[in-house]
């Protein structure tokens, strides 16, 4: 794509500067040396053909796939060397597929043409030469001022100029970039601000500097430098200043803005980036069978070239007196002719490997995948939202699971936060009924806000109040007034809206206890403290960031509030470790205690401290901030450093507790758990010998489930040198707590990336899955096999990058245990099944070649060869594989250990292959050798004495084999709904009915005749259907008795359940009538556990352990759980009755 | 976005959608197989029974006539040298022979199913399409067209091989040779002779006018049209003989229908006696180690000769009620956990 863009722009990327230069409104320098730099237009192009280019780039693109290039390559062969079956029988399905492809991918290429022009061709307004003028987005050029109206999304990446309001700020959603709800406020440079009208901003003389395109969204670095008198000013340009493509305008009449990234160099486009391609492990073991049928098809091949020539070294064979060569055949070269007999062989044995494989299993997975949207189980109705399928790839995968990685904050619990506790200046406080209470009074106080608040207490409810980035929205906003101005008290309807739902439950807690955010702006914020109004003027937000954990905001207080005498202040509030070490004064011992106590009830904590600067200080202070804003080169460093060097000295005010819902009866440890610890490790060797301590310890006492505990300096150590020690315990532990993850957001990413990547490429190769609801989840639901995203609070990052989304953590359970199981019974039998009928198809024509010199006589006609795959046998399978349920949903989810049934992919293991190609060659030996021993005998089969031929012979056998593997599936079927009957009666009826049609009629079109009548013949014969029935119980009879005995001397937990169920559920209509989440109650007799339950599957969950244990302090404080496979250790399941 | 869509994302609560689909779902277990199995064995050993009983009633007498050995009475005859040979072979019968009496040909290793010879003929002609007798196909190489580059018609290697002897057979009563008369009409499918093969429309009045300009196969001693002479109506393609040989035998060793024999005093059968089959010996099978032989059969209703059906029934009925047995058994005594 970027190369693309660069030979759309025509110019080399070496000549590419790290900047770009932006003239605002294209007034360009005067001076002579000026070169324009060029960038790209603004029109998006998501389409990946063209009118002209669909049809070749389409083909090279399907035939890009391994398998569609094998059948071109067979019919190709087929077209150029006389061969035993006609091109069409091949072609024709080919040619099919590759249509309804190339049909289905122009249509969604016309799609997004469509999209495109309609976004391209959008009415924008841009300003030139002064005034308004309509055009079309793809118009727009960088260095164009665009004006944009309230509720439009922005028509490219702009550099906010100025708004409506005066301060020059405005509000933006970016719900359609990154999923996030909330209001975002962007500000313009004082210096743009005032330009709020056309005229005006002609007269602007500046120009922006800035990073060339990147796709991180939240990364912008630039700066601004306005001529304003001959006197250039230089203003910096962070992330807050550019309004994104894509995102909208909200609360603002309008704004001016210069476009800086246009089209397909806006972030948002860079943004489309493909996922990388997952492939299931079922697809893996497809792959595998794949070439070793390859290989028996290889085999077959030369092993018949080879007996061909043994056959032909005498003439009699070779050249009879009935059947003479011509010149030509007997002077061409021994090579060529060993070639194409090769080559007409594989031809002929080509369709041991089916094109309808690929067709039927993709038509599976995405016919299949719709399941999961439809569950009513799955679907949460508070939210509205129902479990989303973005690749339906996968879907077998989900049976596979034995590593589950989930992120603590926001996918086990809601994200519901409630302010519970905190400690101010060293005292204790409840919230009771919405008044601050001391610990240990009563709830005696009287009604109504307490209007007497202690100097310490009102401090910290203010600092509380005002330190955060909160927006507020009120819902009627269209009135001529800025929202702003409502200094008279906040109207009923304002809500909040934060980034973090803490700072939203903190906010909310001071409201309630009376002290009010009424205003938020990018100049001051307003405050009603018991009905009096306080205007606090920003002079700087320091934000928060993941490494920091803290984040201040500096005010100017009021003038005439007296509680303390300097003017500015700051506020701070983070992570207890990211503060107590920089507080000087204050209770810290005290606030540390209460913190400890704090994070022991599970609540999270937050430390709120403050800062008061001196007039010097504060210039310091100032002078410093702007430098690092306005540096181009490593800002973050800089900023980073002027934030410590703030950010020091500070007074500890006290710390809150807010209580994260948890929304699961669960924790994160089973209370019989032996708890093992690798904490506070500080040196390589310490980790080393306390992880060998800890094998030792799970080895000795074998019985008891184990869980660990790693905090996240641990883990760094853990993982840089003792990666297989580390796995070691890990893999005998049932859930692993991760807490104290590394702060750095990207390393603590990187970290769990590295730890899912451990786990994937650990010699057992587990399949693992990731969980997770953030944008921090990403790189960890991308690297793990399935990831799975949370439709939660936080956004829709982890939702869009995940192949399956949904709504609450609960609903795992379901997805994994019911869904994924029947998922991986279903696609495992199709895949076995597929090849057991190719088996059965072309080994009787392997072994025909014995009975006619092996020169390539097809046993069956051309027609048949080709729909067998295509339609006789082509519906049962799919149907199957569809509904096929082998136990109930409801023992499903009851018996977690029936997942153990499948679990390391066990209907796809070599012995489970072996058995269905054997089987496959069983059938096919005695279809042919049945019908060859009927024929053989010479003597008629009909009562008028007259005899068959060898296309009779050939359609006894495929009878009785289309027959066979008909009803073989009808035997592995389980759940026959009327569909089943439906497709596996229809498809024996199809067969005779259009046999009785195909060989009914002469065709005109058809070459040869040879099937006329043969089906009616050989149906009038008695022994015919003697035969065809013996055949048929011969080949399924070994089979029952196989499933029979199997199913009685070494039954499944599957197939105990299945016993189980049918005792107790069949016959209860209710279950029939009622969906799963409903039909829970009345049925005593399956006991249905609400919780997330899956002890037996090893991933459990229990909160005691928890809370009394591991903090979870900060705001980014997520830990991770990874809970082992089933293993021996495991309790065993619970016994059947 | 989604938000702004009119109506709630609840799925529907329908059986399809919820999975919940009434459905059978049948267990293979042992209180269903094993009956099963026991009633299906005994049904099939009853039927088998029936079969093979049947398959014994067949009276089948087949005769070698290659002229292989030196004592063969055809062994002068199998010499490639030989032309217009007869030979006779003699048998008798010592009861008799019920009827309706199938005369079968037999020949061992000889190829029909060859990919190639199959393909080697032209349908088109064969259809009574005249325009493909001036060109035949291309698959009929190498028998297209003779030396002379005259169209031969029919075409191809099938064709051009059509089996040639002809026999006749007698009955000695009283010392005298009683020929006994062959029905050479019904030994082809009624629809080969009816619909799938047609003759060119006559030409003036006659079929030979109509294969004017057209080249007999190499090894015919007669051109299509004079196959019969005794039969006008069964001439052309439409010979009976020729479209017996035209539909292919599946394997290398298979008999093709000759004549029945169901007219006059033989309708009911041949009577005991003495027989002599004289061999008009014409096809040369020893270059590659073929045999030729003939066969007389009766048929029942369910054609003819034929153990393996009989004996298959048997043999699967019987495992059908020792396995069940068996299971029993297994059964007893592992007091199968479900009943538990």
């Amino acid at each position: 794509m970027i190369r693309w863009i660069r030979q759309q722009l025509g110019f080399d990327p070496p000549h590419q500067s790290d900047t770009r230069t932006v003239y605002i409104a294209n007034k360009f320098p005067h001076h002579g040396h000026y070169i324009p730099q060029r960038f790209a237009d603004n029109r998006i192009i998501s389409s990946k053909y063209t009118v002209w280019n669909f049809i070749p780039k389409n083909l090279f693109e399907q035939f890009r796939r391994i398998a569609n290039f094998y059948f071109l390559i067979i019919f190709l062969v087929q077209l150029m060397i006389d061969t035993p079956t006609s091109p069409i029988t091949s072609g024709l399905p080919l040619f099919f597929v590759i249509t309804v492809t190339a049909i289905k991918q122009g249509y969604e290429d016309w799609l997004r043409h469509k999209a495109d022009n309609e976004v391209n061709g959008a009415p924008v307004f841009v300003v030139r030469s002064g005034s308004l003028v309509q055009t079309r987005s793809k118009n727009i050029r960088v260095g164009d001022i665009v004006r944009v109206a309230k509720d439009e999304t922005f028509p490219a990446d702009l550099v906010l100029l100025s708004s409506d309001r005066a301060e020059g700020t405005c509000h933006i959603t970016t719900t359609s970039l990154d999923g996030e709800t909330n209001l975002k406020t962007h500000f313009a440079v004082p210096e743009t601000a005032v330009l709020q009208t056309v005229s005006r901003l002609e007269s602007l003389q500046a120009v922006v500097e800035c990073q060339q395109p990147e796709a991180d969204l939240y990364r912008f670095v630039g700066r601004i430098t306005v001529t304003q008198q001959e006197e250039e000013i230089v203003r910096p340009l962070g992330p807050e200043n550019l309004l994104l493509r894509g995102a909208r305008l909200k609360n603002t009449r309008e704004i001016f803005g210069v476009a800086v990234y246009t089209g397909m160099e806006a972030k948002m486009a860079l943004n489309y980036k493909c996922k990388s391609q997952k492939r299931s492990a079922v697809e893996k073991s497809m792959n595998t069978f794949l070439i070793i049928y390859l290989g028996i098809l290889l085999f077959e091949a030369i092993l018949s070239t080879i007996l061909k020539y043994a056959w032909q070294a005498e003439t009699k064979w070779n050249e009879p007196f009935y059947n003479q060569k011509t010149e030509k055949e007997r002077n061409s070269s021994q090579i060529l002719t060993f070639i194409s007999d090769f080559l007409a062989f594989l031809v002929l044995y080509n369709f041991i490997i089916p094109i309808s494989l690929y067709v039927t299993v993709e038509l599976q997975k995405f016919l299949g995948s719709f399941f999961i949207g439809w569950d009513l189980d799955l679907y949460h109705e508070e939210s509205d939202q129902k479990a989303q399928v973005n690749t339906s790839d996968l879907n077998e995968e989900l049976g596979q699971v034995e590593y589950v990685f989930t992120d603590k904050t926001g996918t086990l619990t809601e994200n519901e936060m409630r302010f519970r506790e905190c400690s101010i200046n060293g005292i204790k406080y409840q919230e009771i009924n919405g008044k601050l209470v001391p610990e240990g009074m009563t709830e005696g106080t009287p009604d109504g806000p307490v209007s007497c608040l202690n100097r310490e207490e009102e401090l910290f409810l203010k600092a509380v109040s005002l330190c955060h980035t909160v927006q507020i929205s009120y819902d009627q906003t269209d009135g001529p007034g800025d929202p702003f101005s409502h200094a008279n008290g906040f109207t009923p309807q304002m809500e909040y809206y934060a980034s973090s739902p803490d700072e939203k439950a903190l906010v909310e807690a001071t409201k309630r206890m009376g002290v009010t955010l009424t205003g938020s702006s990018v100049e001051g914020m307003e405050i009603k403290t018991f009905g009096k109004t306080e205007k606090y003027k920003l002079l700087h937000v320091l934000e928060f960031d993941a490494n920091r954990r803290r984040m201040s905001v500096i005010l100017q207080k009021p003038s005439g509030m007296c509680i303390l005498t300097r003017e500015k202040v700051m506020f701070t509030k983070g992570a207890e470790s990211a503060i107590l070490p920089y507080t000087t004064s204050g209770e810290i011992e005290k606030t540390r205690v209460h913190v400890d106590e704090f994070a022991m009830k599970g609540l999270r904590t937050l430390v709120v401290a403050c800062r008061n600067f001196s007039v010097d200080e504060y210039q310091d202070v100032d002078r410093r901030l702007h430098e690092a804003r306005t540096a181009l080169q490593h800002r973050e460093e800089r900023l980073a450093e002027v934030f410590n060097f703030i950010e020091k000295d500070l007074e500890m005010l006290g710390a809150t507790g807010v209580e994260d819902n948890v929304s699961l009866s669960c924790g994160h440890f089973h209370r019989t758990m032996n708890i093992l610890e690798l904490v506070q490790q500080k040196s390589d060797s310490e980790c080393a010998e306390q992880l060998r301590r800890l094998a030792r310890r799970i080895k000795e006492d074998h019985v008891i489930q184990h869980g660990l505990v790693v905090d996240g300096a641990s883990l760094s150590l853990a993982l840089r040198e003792h990666e297989k020690l580390f796995m070691e315990v890990c893999k005998n532990c049932s859930a692993v707590l991760c807490c104290r993850m590394a702060p750095l957001q990207k390393a603590k990413a990187s970290d769990l990336v590295h730890v899912v990547r451990l786990f994937k490429t650990s010699p057992e190769k587990p399949i693992t899955l990731a969980i997770g609801d953030g944008a921090n989840d990403v790189s960890m639901i991308q690297e793990a096999h399935v990831g799975i995203g949370i439709m939660g609070k936080e956004g829709r990052q982890a939702v869009r990058n995940s192949d399956y989304a949904i709504a609450r953590f609960r609903f795992l359970s379901k997805l994994l245990l019911v869904h994924g199981h029947f998922y991986y019974i279903r696609i495992t039998t199709l895949v076995q099944y597929f090849f057991y009928k190719n088996v059965c198809f072309i080994t009787p024509q392997f072994l025909y070649q014995f009975f006619c010199l092996f020169s390539q006589q097809t046993l069956y006609d051309s027609v048949y060869l080709t729909l067998y795959n295509i339609s006789f046998t082509s519906l049962p399978i799919l149907v199957y594989s569809l509904f096929e349920q082998l136990v109930h949903p409801h023992v499903l989810q009851s018996k977690p250990a029936l997942y153990r049934d499948i679990s390391k992919n066990s209907l796809l293991s070599f012995k489970t292959f072996l058995y269905w190609t054997l089987l496959g060659f069983c059938h096919a030996f005695v279809f042919f050798f049945g019908s060859y021993i009927l024929m053989g005998e010479d003597t008629t089969l009909m009562g008028n004495g007259q005899m068959f031929g060898n296309w009779t012979f050939g359609t006894l056998v495929f009878t009785v084999m289309v027959i066979t593997v008909t009803l073989k599936l009808a035997l592995e079927t389980r759940f026959w709904t009327w569909m089943n009957h439906f497709v596996t009666w229809g498809s024996i009826a199809f067969y005779f009915i259009f046999s009785l049609f195909y060989g009914g009629i002469i065709w005109p079109f058809l070459h040869t005749q040879d099937m006329y009548f043969v089906f009616v013949q050989l149906l009038s014969s008695g022994s015919a259907w003697f035969a065809i029935i013996i055949m048929i119980i011969t080949c399924l009879f070994p089979d029952v008795i196989k499933k029979v005995f199997f199913r009685h001397l070494h039954p499944t937990n599957t197939q105990k359940s299945q016993m189980y169920t049918n005792r107790e559920a069949i016959g209860d209509d209710f279950i029939a009538l009622q969906p799963l989440s409903r039909a829970k109650n009345p049925l005593g007799k399956i006991r249905i556990r609400l919780s997330f339950q899956m002890e037996e599957a090893k991933i459990s969950v229990s909160s005691e352990y928890d809370t009394a244990q591991i903090r979870s302090t900060g705001e980014d404080n997520r830990p991770l759980i990874a809970a082992s496979p089933p293993s021996p250790l495991v309790q065993p399941p619970a016994p059947y009755p | 976005m989604k938000k702004e869509e009119e109506g709630s994302e609840r799925p529907d609560n329908t059986a399809f959608t919820q999975q919940r689909l009434p459905a059978w779902q049948p267990i293979l277990s042992a209180g269903i197989v094993i009956p099963g199995f026991l009633l299906i064995g005994l049904a099939f050993i009853g039927i088998g029974i029936a079969l093979f009983l049947t398959s014994q009633t067949i009276q089948v007498l087949e005769r070698d006539y290659t002229g292989y050995e030196q004592t063969s009475p055809c062994f002068t005859c199998s010499s490639p040298s030989a032309k217009n040979c007869t030979c006779e072979i003699t048998f008798s019968l010592d009861k008799i022979f019920t009827g309706p009496v199938f005369f079968y040909y037999g020949l061992t290793n000889y190829y029909q199913s060859f990919r190639k010879y199959g393909v080697s003929k032209d349908d088109n002609q064969l259809f009574g399409d005249t325009t493909y007798f001036k060109n035949p196909q291309d698959s009929c190489f190498p028998y297209q067209r003779d030396s002379n580059s005259r169209p031969i018609v029919p075409c191809g290697a099938l064709p051009n091989s059509m089996f040639n002897d002809t026999f006749e057979l007698f009955h000695e009563v009283n010392k005298t040779k009683k020929r006994v008369p062959l029905d050479g009409k019904g030994i082809a499918w009624w629809t080969d002779y009816n619909i799938k093969y047609r003759n060119p429309s006559f030409v003036n009045g006659s079929l030979a006018n109509a294969f004017e300009g057209t080249e007999k196969p190499i090894n015919w001693p007669t051109s299509a049209y004079e196959l019969d002479p005794t039969d006008p109506n069964n001439n052309g393609f439409l010979n009976q003989d020729f479209l017996v040989w035209m539909r292919r035998a599946a394997l290398p060793q298979f008999r093709k229908l000759y004549r029945r024999i169901t007219e006059g005093d033989y309708a009911a059968g041949l009577p005991a006696g003495d027989y002599f089959l004289t061999i008009h010996y014409n096809y040369p099978v020893l270059n590659f180690d073929g045999r030729k032989m003939v066969v007389f059969s009766n048929v029942s209703w369910m054609g003819g000769k034929n153990d393996f059906l009989g004996i298959a029934y048997l043999v699967v009925g019987s495992l059908c009620v020792v396995m069940s047995v068996v299971m029993l058994i297994v059964y007893a005594k592992y007091k199968f956990k479900e009943d538990s």
